[in-house]
């Protein structure tokens, strides 16, 4: 077990004074630096070349002015971050939330100490209390070992908001992550795993750099591979002008596995109800790495979804399985890019449901389309073509916690298949533990901090192995299927992870289809469903 | 260490009250001019702080959602953790400032032996909408000092505050609330080591000082009663503003009086001007209704963005390879 990165997780009592600011770069637990050709795509500050493990970060010679100026410029942009460096009355109710506080043992993971980490830097410079007894107010100068301690501790803060849920003053930590990310990047200092996929999105239009002519060969593969499955000709049209529906999903579901399948069940899904739809080449990643970096850079990728269903005339936009994707889209989008006045609001075509819920927006969830699909009885399914699979559900953070969308994925999964079983209820839907690496986090060199931040989530998967034999985490978010599978074959082995659309697929009964003989990866169906 | 330093400021501070009699002019400052000093300082400052917050934008839409949103008709919304208009996200507020909803979901994450464990921990809550609930119901019976006639609800608050009828005068519930939740929530930090670990001296000093104002309020009703007409005289003349200076004061009361003026000047600079973020928090007293009705940034601008128009540009030759349809030709260039 020596080859184990993890497998001493207890908390210990914090030992030390939090004040000191000097961190040890242990590798495993922090994300590379993001390079300067990426900075340069993206017309970010003070591309370099530097490592993180570098004693000297290069940063540029008033990095302190330009933080302390960063901080004065958002404590007037943002009430949120006004209000959260003051109200916290360290009553510890957020203390033991954390993810990675519970997989590291690290008390700078803490919520509130996350967060105070910039709040004494605040006292420091903006209070009366803070400039006058430094000490006495716990507040500190703004130093390089700061820096380098916020870099290690707000890239090991998923954004995730479970410690907001219990704060009796509704501080998010995520948001003080998002603004202490956001302050780091003006002088230079961000991540290669966030930086690198938004230079891609930016400039070829998604996470994965993927040209337009791969897109289409992707889209091809998949047409072949459906054709396989089911011996029909599902057809998948990309940038086509005068589509009802633009339909936008983050970039892995054509690139990556499992994503792929529930590609695979969309297309079938709207092959089966004859949806005027189109995919986009320009607009191909529905998904925001600028979310993980800065406002402004979400904006700035976020732009293109209204530009394209503008240029190519659709009525509404329909978005897939992605938890940070829906972030953006459901608390940003409308107020940064809109006002999409020139779409109308969703209405399903098959049951003629007004989606009154994203009336501005004019962007539905698939989740919230398929629900309703299946509520009017507009699909049949056979469940048992999923008999193999023991469900269960990870809810993701962001739709869970910033959108509040719990029960249409259940109400999907619950129809497409016959066994589901939910984990502990404190660790589902608003109280459910995150991947552990989101926000950017889910790179390899991060590994460790990942099975770290993940335990909590695959302990409660372990509760219903070992009670009811699950052996499959449904999920809708393209982080998640990228980074449950490595965590559940760490920690509880024999759990696959798959999409909610690819158990929909696997059960939706398709017109003039052949006789489905494997599942959409391909394995035969279990026995006893064969003759179904 | 913290504790200790807050130990030490409070008892100076209480030793300062006890002893500012026999100063000359020491009772005419901690009887008049610090109550009046301090009395302002509280006003403006809250009004202050609350102005500070308030004036600030709200550029983003950004509540947490804790239940189902509202979307499909069928779906059973929770309409108050996650709500869809403003009334309701009102009324979200409103529990949590009455009830600390949030801090009752609280809960213990235990990991032993490689498991993951979670029980209920119902006691923070507990002690904390105690401690609150009693002070309010204290500062309500003091009412009877500061006001002639005494407001028609302080009575009954009394009657109901000392219905065990234990003792002479009876013993108040509140009093042995706050007491016993101030000692629990000191404890908690002293042993607690994620606590102890986060706790600064003002976390230390503001339950201190209200403990020392509890326990010099409660000496002075059942262990060294003073004249409780002299203070009302005292009181009522204080707002009317005709200030007597009380001729031999208890030495408890000005210890009192001293240690509440500290408090009110202290408050609006301290993390007890916490009941702000109640009130103020985005993430609680914003409807999640962001997709329903736009929500407008008042310092949004343009950001550079990659136009389509720039990137078929860029990708023309790839475009046309694969087939794929370009605006190019439509606009004839
Ligand atoms: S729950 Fe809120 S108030 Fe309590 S320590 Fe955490 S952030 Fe601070
Ligand atoms: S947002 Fe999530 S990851 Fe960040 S501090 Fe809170 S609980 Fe931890």
């Amino acid at each position: 077990m020596a080859d184990r990165p993890v497998s001493d997780i207890e908390l210990k009592a914090p030992k030390g004074d939090w004040r000191d600011a000097h961190v040890e770069l242990r590798k495993g637990t922090f994300s590379n630096a993001s390079l300067p050709k990426d900075l340069i795509a993206l017309g970010l500050p003070n591309p370099r070349k530097w490592q993180p493990t570098d004693l000297d970060w290069q940063l540029p010679p008033d990095w302190k002015g330009i933080l302390l100026r960063g901080m004065r410029e958002r404590l007037a942009k943002y009430r949120s971050f006004r209000l959260f460096m003051d109200v916290c009355v360290r009553c510890g109710a957020c203390a033991d939330k954390c993810h990675f506080y519970l997989g590291s043992g690290d008390p700078k993971n803490m919520p509130f100490a996350r967060a105070e980490l910039i709040r004494s830097v605040y006292r420091r410079y903006f209070t009366l209390s803070g400039r006058l007894f430094r000490s006495l107010a716990d507040a500190r100068d703004l130093t390089e070992d700061v820096v380098k301690e916020w870099f290690y501790y707000f890239y090991q803060c998923t954004e995730c908001r479970r410690c907001s849920v219990y704060c009796p003053f509704g501080i998010d930590t995520a948001e003080i992550t998002i603004i202490v990310r956001e302050l780091l990047s003006l002088i230079g200092v961000s991540t290669h795993w966030v930086t690198e996929p938004a230079a891609n999105c930016y400039r070829v239009g998604n996470h994965l750099g993927i040209a337009p002519h791969a897109f289409k060969d992707a889209l091809d593969f998949a047409r072949d591979e459906l054709r396989e499955l089911t011996g029909l000709d599902i057809e998948i049209p990309i940038s086509r002008k005068g589509a009802e529906i633009l339909f936008v999903m983050p970039s892995a579901d054509y690139f990556a596995t499992p994503h792929y399948y529930t590609l695979l069940g969309y297309m079938m899904l709207f092959h089966e109800i004859g949806l005027d739809f189109t995919v986009s080449a320009y607009a191909s990643e529905g998904g925001n790495f600028g979310l993980f970096h800065s406002n402004d850079l979400m904006k700035r990728l976020n732009a293109k979804i209204y530009e394209e269903a503008k240029r190519l005339g659709v009525r509404w936009i329909l978005g897939g399985e992605c938890g940070h994707m829906w972030r953006v889209l459901h608390q940003y989008m409308d107020t940064m890019n809109g006002p999409a006045d020139f779409l109308e609001v969703p209405v399903s075509p098959l049951t003629g449901t007004r989606f009154a819920n994203a009336a501005s927006t004019k962007m539905v969830h698939i989740c919230e389309f398929t629900a309703d699909l299946l509520y009017h009885e507009k699909i049949k399914l056979d469940p048992s073509r999923n008999d193999e699979y023991v469900v269960t559900y990870h809810d993701s953070c962001n739709p869970s916690r910033a959108m509040g969308l719990l029960e249409e994925p259940r109400y999907v999964l619950k129809r497409a298949c016959n066994h589901f079983h939910e984990m502990p209820a404190k660790t589902i839907r608003e109280y459910t533990f995150c991947c552990g690496s989101g926000a950017g986090l889910g790179n390899d060199e991060n590994m460790e901090m990942r099975l770290r931040g993940g335990f909590p989530r695959a302990q409660a998967v372990r509760h219903v192995r070992e009670a009811h034999g699950v052996n499959l985490l449904a999920c809708i978010c393209a982080i998640d299927k990228a980074t449950l599978p490595t965590l559940m074959d760490y920690w509880v082995p024999g759990v696959q992870v798959a999409g909610v659309h690819e158990l929909l697929g696997n059960a939706l009964v398709m017109k003039g289809a052949k006789e489905r003989t494997t599942n959409l990866r391909g394995e035969p169906l279990a026995k006893e469903t064969a003759n179904a | 260490m913290k504790a200790l330093i807050a130990a030490a400021a409070v008892l100076f501070l209480a030793f300062a009250g006890a002893s500012a009699g026999v100063v000359p002019g020491g009772t005419a400052a901690i009887t008049v001019v610090l109550p009046y000093a301090a009395f302002l300082t509280l006003i403006a400052g809250i009004a202050w702080r609350v102005w500070w917050w308030a004036a600030s934008p709200v550029p983003y839409r950004i509540p947490t959602t804790c239940g189902q949103q509202r979307s499909l008709p069928w779906i059973r919304t929770a309409p108050i953790d996650n709500p869809d208009t403003g009334v309701m996200a009102a009324i979200r507020v409103a529990i949590e400032a009455l009830m600390f909803r949030s801090l009752l979901r609280n809960s213990r994450t235990h990991i032993a032996a490689g498991r993951l464990e979670l029980s209920e921990a119902r006691l923070l809550w507990l002690a904390s909408l105690a401690l609150h609930w009693s002070l309010l119901v204290i500062l309500l019976r003091h009412l009877r000092f500061a006001l002639q006639p005494t407001p028609f609800f302080v009575p009954p608050l009394d009657a109901l505050d000392g219905f065990l009828r234990i003792g002479a005068p009876s013993l108040l519930i509140t009093d042995v609330l706050v007491v016993a939740a101030l000692i629990y929530l000191l404890g908690r930090r002293l042993v607690n080591p994620l606590l102890r670990y986060m706790s600064f001296f003002t976390d230390y000093f503001a339950l201190l000082l209200l403990l020392g104002i509890a326990l010099s309020g409660i000496a002075m009703r059942y262990v060294a009663p003073v004249n409780l007409v002299a203070v009302k005289e005292f009181a009522l003349a204080l707002t009317a503003f005709h200030p007597v200076v009380p001729a031999a004061p208890s030495a408890l009361l000005l210890v009192h009086l001293l240690l509440v003026s500290t408090l009110a000047i202290y408050l609006p600079f301290s993390k007890l001007m916490h009941f702000g973020g109640v009130f103020l928090s985005p993430t609680r007293n914003l409807a999640n209704n962001s997709r329903r009705v736009r929500h407008i940034n008042p310092w949004n601008r343009p950001v550079p963005t990659h136009s389509y128009g720039e990137w078929e540009a860029a990708n023309a030759e790839k475009l046309k390879l694969a087939g794929l349809p370009l605006d190019e030709a439509d606009r004839g260039g």
